[in-house]
């Protein structure tokens, strides 16, 4: 049984009703049918576009929602009829800074849900210990959550996730709000995890980050897998591109959409970074857009232009934008 | 064994949280004030000093039902906006075990504003505070507690799928002090009363706890026929509460959508 996680044609569709006076049902598909393996002991990326299924696609493996239809296994447990097999088995985090008792110490909440599964008593204060001063949160355990900072919240969060060691761990953006020296204390933390046999499946919007952990992703947009792989195998799907990043001051949508439109060009996007704007434009290997580009750019103050390999990122954009969704945004 | 350790110490941690909260605070020792006053004005016809400590164990009754009524009713909701419930859930235990804890918690602070209407009823209108079996009273608050924290499992599981909880909660405070005979006697109540009060734990609760300040009658067999009652509730409330956890997962309502 080397399976740590097994979904075949997943499927959730949420039944909402919008309107007071005249209720109308509204339905929405938003996973269409996920098939996933994910082996022990492997770090596993989601990856996609907000709204893509992925929240949905983590909460049926860990039991928060019933399938529409399908089924899933994690540890070789069926997630609908075994939840408490599953349960034990599982640990939970998700970004964001609720979900704790805020009035509160962050030790008391870690003992609270140390309790509740069932970690022997004896054994309760050293694992709080080293969870505390794995998250760094050692010395202020005693003060009252609702006067931690979003960060401190977040590693509570994860602190509490790895209470009862669990065989697999879902992580649905562990790393928001979390500073760049954490966030790296972070990665270092999962990865050990997943190098000491723990299960992985991670969702993150930050692509050196998935590129840095993850043994295997999967890109997902509209509820389905659009492409699975290493990254070295994923970076494939921008293969026969080249990219052209521009550093530039005051593009506007026009331009930006004139620049979509050359020939050769397959995508063009702009970034805000710091007080400047990037310009990333992928193009066909053979064609060399540069000139055109900067043509199009004319009158705009540019900074520095650099042509480069596809990174991950890059790959991603091309797969997302290829998806039906992408493409009809 | 260490399941009551884990109800125990979960009750204790809700109970922190409770008593945390500044608005519930001041909601246990000021509104138990009025309840004194009433319980004061309606009684002072009566001669006996006797009555009035009745009277004032029966308002912080009410008190506790309130707590237990307002908290558990709206237990899983309030669990559900901290974000928290996801969480609780998560846990592997059966749903009623992760609730149970909360709805205790619930009447375990509802005696804060039971000590404080014995408070005002001393300090303020000087009610003399002598029990009559002290022993039996020492026993049967805490077992009353017990009880209503079972009883409040039962509300919690069920008025999660009601959809006017609300509105259900606040009509439902005044007519069980009454049905209950928290506040007058059951004896001047009109007949049909007797039945609904007779299967409703809160009036066998406050029976015994009268029972042990006044010395009118034996405090066990009200205190057996409360705790008997309870456990029928949690029994039920259980129940329910599977119900609704599986529920919640179909139609995705764990999470603050
Ligand atoms: N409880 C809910 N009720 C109705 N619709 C929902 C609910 N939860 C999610 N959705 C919808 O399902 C779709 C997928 O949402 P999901 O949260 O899985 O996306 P995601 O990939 O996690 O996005 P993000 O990157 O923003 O976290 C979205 O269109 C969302 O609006
Ligand atoms: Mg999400």
């Amino acid at each position: 049984m080397a399976l740590a996680i097994e979904a075949r044609d997943l499927r959730r569709t949420y039944r909402t009703r919008t309107g007071w006076l005249n209720p109308r049902r509204l339905e929405l598909d938003a996973v269409r049918g996920v098939d996933l393996d994910v082996r022990r002991g492997e770090l596993f990326g989601l990856l996609g576009p907000n709204g893509a299924g992925k929240t949905t696609t983590i909460k049926m493996l860990n039991t928060l929602l019933i399938p529409t239809s399908g089924s899933a296994r994690v540890c070789g447990f069926d997630v609908v009829s075994q939840t408490r097999e599953v349960r034990r088995r599982i640990g939970y985090v998700f970004g964001g800074d609720r979900g704790l008792y805020d009035r509160l110490s962050a030790l008391d909440n870690l003992r609270y849900f140390a309790e509740l599964y069932g970690v022997p008593a004896a054994r309760q204060k050293r694992r709080i210990g080293e969870l505390l001063e794995l998250v760094g949160l050692t010395g202020r355990e005693r003060e009252r959550v609702e006067g931690y900072s979003r960060g401190m919240r977040q590693r509570l969060h994860i602190a509490r996730g790895l209470l009862h060691e669990p065989e697999v761990l879902f992580l649905d953006e562990p790393s928001i709000g979390v500073d760049p020296v954490a966030a790296r204390e972070l990665r270092n933390t999962v990865a050990g995890l997943a190098a000491t046999g723990t299960t992985v499946l991670l969702t993150t919007h930050y692509m050196a980050e998935a590129e840095e952990l993850c043994d295997r992703i999967a890109v997902i947009a509209g509820g389905e897998i659009q492409a699975l792989g290493t990254p070295d195998e994923l970076k494939h799907h921008a293969e026969g591109r080249r990219v052209l990043e521009v550093q530039a001051f005051g593009v506007s949508d026009a331009q930006l959409a004139r620049i979509d439109g050359l020939p050769g060009v397959r995508e063009a996007s702009v970034d805000v970074v710091g007080t400047a704007q990037l310009v990333t434009v992928q193009s066909d290997a053979t064609v060399d857009v540069q000139a055109d580009v900067l043509r199009l750019l004319d009158g705009v103050r540019l900074g520095r232009v650099t042509a480069r390999q596809p990174t991950l990122e890059d790959a991603y954009v091309a797969i997302v934008g290829r998806s039906p969704v992408g493409a009809a945004a | 064994m260490s399941v009551l350790r884990l109800i125990g110490r979960a009750t204790l941690l809700h109970v922190k949280q409770l008593s945390r909260s500044q608005f519930e605070i001041a909601t246990a020792l000021f509104v138990p004030l009025v309840q004194a006053t009433l319980a004061v004005y309606l009684f002072r016809a009566g001669t006996e000093p006797h009555r009035l400590l009745e009277a004032a164990v029966g308002a912080g009754m009410m008190a506790v039902w309130s707590s237990v009524l307002f908290g558990s009713g709206g237990a899983i909701q309030n669990q559900r906006w901290q974000g928290t419930l996801e969480m609780l859930m998560l846990a592997p235990r059966p749903p009623a075990l992760l609730v149970f804890p909360i709805t205790l918690a619930t009447a375990v602070t509802g005696t804060y504003a039971m000590i404080a209407t014995l408070l005002w009823g001393g300090l303020v209108y000087r009610i003399p505070l002598d029990v009559a079996d002290p022993l039996a009273f020492a026993v049967s608050v805490p077992a009353a507690i017990l009880g209503l924290g079972m009883f409040g499992l039962l509300l919690a599981s069920t008025f999660v799928l009601l959809p006017n909880a609300n509105a259900i909660n606040n009509t439902l405070e005044y007519p069980i002090w009454l049905v209950s005979g928290m506040l007058v006697p059951i004896t001047v109540l009109p007949g049909w009363t007797g039945p609904v009060g007779a299967v409703l734990p809160t009036t066998w609760a406050s029976r015994a706890v009268r029972e042990s300040v006044t010395g009118s009658g034996p405090v066990w067999p009200s205190l057996g026929v409360c705790l008997a009652l309870s456990l029928g509730c949690l029994v039920a409330g259980a129940l329910v509460m599977s119900y609704v956890e599986r529920r919640a997962r179909a139609n995705a309502t764990l999470a603050l959508a």
